[in-house]
């Protein structure tokens, strides 16, 4: 009895506050959109996020002896987008963006560059075929990003370490450098998706086998922070997707650099 | 009389009290443990308090986020809430079952559990609305990948069965399944600690070890596993309600001992130091290789044993410091929070309301931190201003209702704070 008047009570009080909510973003949505200024955007980086003591010993060989660089990107949706033509999509996405940084930063040598995107698969059904992959490709740096489908379903995230765990060991068997990618961070959907277990165990197999994390939620999270980029927006994506990856592109090749620099001895 | 007991203990319990004090007066039984005469006000303080945090933890990453404990040290606020939650549940029915025996007991704790699922359906309504009006409105081609997790508003049937199964659970809505789930068992739990307190708590400890032997959990929909594993987190309840059922009374002397309060002191401090390297990358470095691969990860599904561990250090070192008659809890300051812990059922459905609404506004108007802070702080007034206002019904009513009746309401009252 005074639990349902308790609650009649509590609902009246959401009722009001609902009511205000729709009024308001209602208001909001009046003005026309800002145009959004055509020039790169900084998108400044702090440097722990693209630096660290992890390094990729092949890019790094390879690239004192001016050899190609070899790169194979393997990916979910969130390593594309879709900007109209094919062609334009694909060099706008974050490993087009990176493949054009570290052209114009390593004149000397040859880059080369595949993606390979497998839409909607879980780590454990990518690690299964990766060593495979890679040894038929035979690149110098695998660039693997992941979890964000396992976030989604919800993987047992113990089951999600054992696959990365598979995946890194078969690529770096097979005889390349390895770098994780993280998944991005997304405000609108921080309410449904949940991705901090994924995110640690990511950064668990990472450092366990000592390869370099490309921290991609902490990156987008420091520019949604900074007011770089707006990431809650609904209008304006297509420009938005393109600015962002630009950056993530850049970041990510200023990433794979710093790695494959020799270390200055640390004294401690 | 009831007036002059509201003002000091609050109105749930203190309504409870009432009742037994005339229950007392009528039998002439004496007082089995005088210490349930008046409320443990420590424990609505803490709930309160759980409450905040898990409301705040619940908001995107803002200001008041660095203010909450899990930022520093291993366990947070969730486990503050089932112990407490543990404890006054054992309390109110432990007595329920003593008085009116078993299946009088059962039928009270069931009908607190409907509320509980009423309360968790209800949220779930509100979740689906505005998952819905993301769907329809939020198109960004960044985030197509993150969208497809909206595919299941494509097949309502199953979802919505799915959910009344509870298991199909949106992030944030884990809590509520879990207390359902442990309060189901409450009268099992109540009745095995009747025979033995000790022998319970060491069947959940058996149970807790068994989880992680045997990688028990329960299954989720559209795949995956509970978030809280209730076969893990039964041991926070358990021991909470072993504590009220006169274990803390036997811990005292461990509490009570130099040995006890160092020992805590020196895991938090190692806590601390371990969740500062989380959120300094630069110290990173400084953390022994080997030690990490052996801690991490710290599971929160399955209750850590480090997690569980850092909540018995707060706690021991909060019941030491924090003295039953200090002062302080009955300071306006605190009046708050200690309300909201009383009325910890309805607080914690707004809470997580208001955790929608405030992620809803500040995706609206891609707020900056000021936004943020506002809504944290707007939060916290609302909740607070609600566990005032029911405290004022229920004061009423008691008023009104109490010559009326004699224990049937009051029992589930009590269990409203439970």
């Amino acid at each position: 009895m005074r639990f349902v008047s308790g609650a009649i009570l509590s609902v009246s009080v959401l009722a009001g506050f609902l009511a205000i909510v729709p009024l308001r973003a209602e208001d909001a949505s009046v003005p026309a959109p800002v145009p959004t200024p055509a020039a790169p955007a900084a998108c400044e980086v702090p440097d722990y996020l693209l630096t660290g003591d992890i390094a990729l010993p092949k890019v790094a060989e390879v690239i004192k002896a001016a050899r190609p660089l070899n790169i194979l990107v393997i990916g979910s949706r969130s390593s594309t987008i879709n900007v109209g033509a094919a062609a334009a999509s694909e060099a706008a996405a974050y490993p087009g963006q990176m493949l054009a940084a570290l052209k114009a930063k390593l004149p000397a040598i040859e880059v080369n560059l595949s993606v390979e995107i497998q839409a909607k698969k879980t780590a454990e059904e990518i690690a299964s075929g990766l060593g495979k992959l890679v040894e038929s490709k035979k690149p110098t740096l695998v660039i693997w990003q992941t979890g964000t489908v396992d976030a989604m379903r919800s993987v047992d995230p113990d089951d999600f370490r054992t696959a990365v765990d598979e995946g890194v060991v078969a690529s770096k068997e097979a005889g390349a450098d390895v770098v994780l990618v993280n998944p991005q961070y997304s405000p609108r959907t921080e309410s449904m998706i949940s991705a901090s277990p994924y995110l640690d165990n990511m950064r668990v197999v990472a450092q366990e086998h000592e390869v370099p994390l490309f921290d991609r939620f902490a990156l987008m999270k420091t520019w949604s922070e900074s007011g770089e980029f707006d990431l809650f927006t609904a209008v304006h994506g297509a420009e938005l997707a393109k600015r962002v990856h630009n950056c993530l592109g850049r970041a990510l090749s200023e990433f794979i650099l710093a790695a494959a620099r020799p270390k200055p001895v640390q004294e401690n | 009389m009831t007036s002059v007991a509201d003002q000091i203990s609050g109105p749930p319990l203190a309504a409870e009290a009432g009742v037994l004090a005339r229950d007392a007066s009528a039998a002439a039984p004496a007082m089995v443990r005088p210490v349930a005469s008046e409320r443990e006000l420590r424990l609505d303080l803490f709930r309160g308090l759980a409450l905040w945090l898990i409301f705040v933890d619940h908001l995107p990453q803002n200001l008041l986020t660095w203010l909450t404990i899990r930022n520093y040290g291993f366990s947070d606020a969730t486990e503050i809430f089932i112990f407490i939650s543990g404890y006054t549940a054992s309390f109110v029915y432990g007595r329920a079952m003593r008085d009116a025996g078993f299946v009088v007991a059962t039928a009270r704790i069931l009908r607190r559990v409907w509320q509980i699922y009423v309360a968790h359906v209800f949220l779930f309504t509100i979740f689906l609305a505005e998952i819905s009006y993301v769907a329809t409105r939020f198109e960004n081609p960044l985030y197509t990948e993150e969208m497809g997790i909206l595919d299941f508003l494509k097949e309502p049937d199953i979802t919505i069965v799915q959910a009344l199964l509870l298991r199909f659970r949106p992030v944030n809505m884990d809590v509520l399944p879990l207390y359902i789930v442990l309060m189901l068992f409450l009268p099992l739990i109540l009745w095995l600690m009747r025979r033995s307190a000790d022998l319970t708590l060491g069947l959940s400890v058996l149970l807790y070890a068994a989880t992680w032997e045997f990688d028990l959990y329960l299954s989720a929909y559209p795949n995956g596993f509970w978030a809280f594993n209730p076969f893990a987190w039964q041991l926070l309840f358990v021991f909470g309600a072993w504590c009220a059922q006169g274990g803390a009374q036997r811990m005292s002397r461990i509490l009570a001992s130099p040995v006890t309060l160092w020992i805590s002191i020196a895991y938090l401090l190692f806590a601390f130091f371990v969740t500062l390297t989380w959120y300094v990358p630069q110290f990173s470095h400084l953390m022994p290789k080997r030690l990490e691969q052996w801690m991490y990860p710290i599971s929160k599904t399955d209750l850590d044993v480090l997690r569980f561990a850092h909540f018995l250090a707060l706690a021991a070192v909060t019941v030491r410091f924090l003295r039953k008659d200090w002062p302080g809890l009955k300071s306006p300051w605190l009046k708050p929070l200690i309300l909201c812990g009383q009325h910890s059922l309805e607080i914690f459905c707004l809470g997580v309301f208001l955790a929608f609404a405030g992620h809803f506004i500040l995706a609206e108007f891609s707020g900056g931190t000021g936004l943020h802070f506002v809504i944290s702080i707007s939060g916290i007034l609302i909740m607070s201003a609600a566990a005032w206002l029911f405290s004022w019904y229920k004061h009423s009513a008691d008023k009104s209702g109490s010559r009326a009746k004699a224990t049937g309401g009051n029992a589930d009252l009590a269990g409203g704070g439970a």
